[in-house]
């Protein structure tokens, strides 16, 4: 069972990125379960959500022992970084969080996804390359079924970009 | 059985209720139950079905007063602080012997209280928040599945005894996404509503009168022992629980919705320290399924009621125990949920008692 | 021998329970008549507000829903969205329509819902004795103004008819009285034009019917007619606000 907590500002598109790994997770053939944290705010703010894949039936849709946490800003990192379990893996973008976890136990993955991103030429791929690097790391999905995933969610008129985004999910695996 | 699709429980709600034939959604906006109305706003004016934003809580719910009335399949859907504005039209309908389907995905309180998720509308709906001797049935789904499953079974017990059916789940179970499987075709109880139904008489049968008002001492008494045995036949009919591990348990939590599944990895915790905790979870709120802890009560230790709220259940808990053993309550508030850890604790305490 | 007056099929045989000299008879026998004369009883719901005529659903032959306190129109707005092919009316007082149910009939004629409204407007609170009405003139007695309604502690009577017809979706408003047998004649017609209204689905229409209290307003029925002429008619103008050139 992989318990995978992703958070960040809202806007960065935290909640999509848990989704693309839900909706993975099921073309897996897996159980899984997606849970926003929902607040008063639209846009900005924090987002977080808990995302659990699992070969057997999903308890309780809250991660209270993380075996990965993606963060895109410093407050996420301060706020979830103990959620981690010993082993664990964080993977952070390291163009937005400047301070490096204070846990000696875990493997930290710091990646300038931002930037990078940038250099994709979409600023949105951050998310991406992230997820590149959990999918490498933890064997949460497949990377096949990811592009399976994308196809299904995407619009028809987005699945142009999606060997671009495929390019970026092998660069964060590999970075 | 369709394919598996991931989905909001909000959107689950909306699909399984036009999936039971509902064609008739009123209801006002309310966080977190939101996406309900989204997807019935599209969908109804897709299919020609009927989706009106209500001036009100209190419109949305006398217009699903108008529209039961008139003999179709009618819902609403609110968050606590709108369902108690509601309550005035749920007791009329519940007088009036309307079918219709209410769905409540929870939020703390009281007042404004907080848009988290929360469990402390079990009072307001099992224990009946508007005025009067009732009872509305009251289904606790505890995942998007089982959110799908018990929303096409409402519509039926609510045509089938003509009385409002809740839906409640906290608000996690709005907004969560889990893999949910359709069926083609759902098991849809078919009733003829013509017999009371106002729906224009066309000069063929005497004219149908939808009321809640009997102003006789001895009529109204009359009205309410029948509603009294139509009760008795749902707590005999309708009751609905999962016991899981209860076989030889120590230690019995209990729980409804999103929390019973917290639990369920307690008691996978619990047995790596030689606990055996079963669970007791209702999903029907009312009826409570006051048997399934009768049973149990000279078996076990001790009772643990887990609840997002300072204790409501646990009064239908200690009910249905009837002081036969102790039953220890542990509850979070204002959005918090209780944690794996500070359960386990609870249970650690009742399972070192002596028996 | 030739029939030249009975009693309409529109209502039933169960005899009225109100008062001496109360106009509710009156105005129900003209709503039944214009079901007779459009020959919609069959395919028509009433809906029962809460007030004196809390069930006139024993008086009216067609199929009745009661409702609760002011929801009348938002019980018809769920009757109608499911029976788009039936005729869908409230019968309303001044308390039950223009207090605790003023968001509801507003909105109902803001959102042009294809409904008519029968408004009872006598001033008063009739059925928990005699308490102000939102509709309660300037110096009235009532068992809440035992000193007469004073603008500075009770604020001012409202005119619905005026504030209904501002909204787009109020396509047909007019006040009239049951006053004498002229204004009776004009009032029937005028209910008469708002149900049609609403068969050619052209949107919602109110007919507001000042009317008399004598229990409430201490007064005999001839003097309570005398007192409505005198100072309602004054603060409520009769007439059509709006829909009068209709084509029906």
């Amino acid at each position: 069972m992989q318990q995978v907590i992703l958070a960040g500002f809202g806007g960065q598109g935290i909640l999509s990125m848990g989704k693309f790994i839900a909706y993975s997770g099921l073309e897996e053939g897996k159980n899984v379960s997606w849970l926003p944290s929902y607040g008063p705010e639209m846009r900005g703010g924090t987002a977080n959500c808990n995302v659990i894949v699992a070969e057997e039936e999903v308890g309780s849709p809250i991660i209270s022992k993380a075996s990965a946490l993606i963060v895109m800003n410093q407050p996420s990192l301060e706020k979830f970084e103990d959620y981690v379990e010993e082993g664990g893996v964080i993977i952070l973008d390291s163009s937005l969080v400047p301070v490096m976890p204070k846990r000696k136990d875990v493997k930290v993955f710091a990646i300038p996804a931002t930037t990078k991103a940038y250099e994709f030429g979409n600023a949105t791929f951050a998310g991406i390359i992230l997820l590149g690097k959990l999918i490498e790391e933890t064997k949460i999905v497949a990377p096949e079924n990811f592009e399976k995933a994308l196809y299904k969610i995407l619009p028809p008129k987005k699945h142009g970009l999606i060997p671009a985004e495929m390019e970026a999910l092998k660069f964060g695996a590999e970075f | 059985m369709g394919e598996k699709l991931l989905m909001k429980g909000n959107e689950v709600i909306a699909e399984a209720a036009l999936r039971a034939g509902c064609r008739h959604y009123f209801g006002y906006p309310i966080t977190p139950q939101t996406e309900v109305a989204h997807y019935m706003a599209k969908k109804m004016e897709q299919i020609g079905g009927v989706f009106v934003q209500a001036e009100s809580e209190v419109a949305a719910i006398n217009m699903v007063y108008g529209a039961a009335s008139a003999g179709v399949r009618a819902m609403t859907s609110s968050s606590s602080p709108g369902i108690s504005l509601k309550q005035e039209g749920i007791s009329y309908s519940a007088g009036a012997e309307l079918p219709m389907v209410i769905i409540d995905i929870v939020r703390c309180g009281p007042g404004l209280g907080g848009i988290l998720p929360a469990q402390c509308d079990y009072f307001q709906m099992v224990k009946g928040g508007g005025h009067g001797d009732y009872n509305l049935t009251v289904l606790a789904p505890c995942s998007v599945q089982e959110m799908y499953e018990v929303v096409v079974g409402a519509f039926n017990i609510a045509d089938r005894y003509r009385t409002p059916v809740v839906v409640m789940g906290d608000g996690y179970l709005g907004q969560m996404m889990e893999a949910v499987e359709f069926r083609d075709e759902e098991p849809i109880a078919k009733i003829d509503k013509s017999s009371w139904a106002a729906c224009g008489h066309k000069m063929e049968r005497e004219h149908n009168t939808i009321t809640s008002i009997y102003i006789e001492a001895d009529v109204l008494e009359a009205h309410n022992n029948k509603l009294q045995a139509k009760y008795r036949e749902i707590e005999k009919n309708e009751t609905r629980v999962e016991e899981f591990n209860c076989e030889g348990a120590d230690v019995i939590v209990t729980a409804y919705g999103t929390v019973a599944r917290i639990v369920k990895n307690v008691i996978k915790d619990a047995e790596k320290e030689g606990i055996k905790v079963g669970l007791i979870r209702p999903i029907t709120l009312w009826p409570f399924p006051s048997e399934s802890y009768a049973k149990y009560a000279d078996k076990v230790k001790g009772f643990l009621c887990v609840e997002m709220s300072t204790g409501q259940m646990v009064e239908d808990v200690r009910l249905a125990v009837n002081g036969r053993n102790t039953v220890d309550f542990y509850g979070r508030t204002g959005g918090n949920v209780p944690s794996q850890s500070a359960i386990l604790e609870e249970v650690r305490k009742i399972a070192a008692k002596k028996k | 021998m030739a029939i030249v007056f009975q009693k309409p099929h529109g209502l039933t045989d169960k005899a009225f329970h109100y008062c001496p000299g109360c106009t509710h008879g009156i105005i129900h026998r003209l709503v039944a008549e214009v079901l007779d004369e459009l020959g919609i009883e069959g395919d028509t719901v009433g809906v029962s507000p809460v007030g004196c005529t809390y069930n006139n659903y024993e008086y009216f032959n067609c199929d009745m829903v009661q409702a609760a306190h002011g929801r009348a129109p938002a019980v018809a707005t769920g009757l109608k969205r499911s029976l788009p092919g039936k005729t869908v009316f409230t019968y309303q007082g001044d308390g039950d329509l223009a207090a605790i149910g003023t968001a509801e009939i507003v909105h109902a004629a803001t959102r042009g819902e294809k409904i008519t409204t029968v408004f009872v407007n006598n001033a008063i609170y009739g059925m928990t004795s005699g308490q102000m009405a939102p509709t309660t003139l300037v110096g009235q007695t009532t068992t809440t103004t035992p000193f007469g309604r004073k603008p500075e502690l009770h604020g001012y009577p409202v005119r619905v008819c005026e504030l209904l017809s501002t909204l787009e979706g109020a396509v047909f408003v007019e006040r009239v009285a049951v006053n004498n047998v002229q204004n009776i004649k004009k009032a029937k017609a005028a209910i008469k034009k708002a149900f049609q209204v609403q068969q050619a689905g052209l949107g919602f229409g109110i007919v507001e019917i000042l009317s008399i209290c004598p229990t409430n307003w201490g007064m005999s029925p001839a003097k309570s007619l005398e007192w409505l002429e005198q100072n309602m008619m004054e603060h409520y103008p009769l007439g059509n606000f709006k829909g009068k050139d209709l084509e029906v």
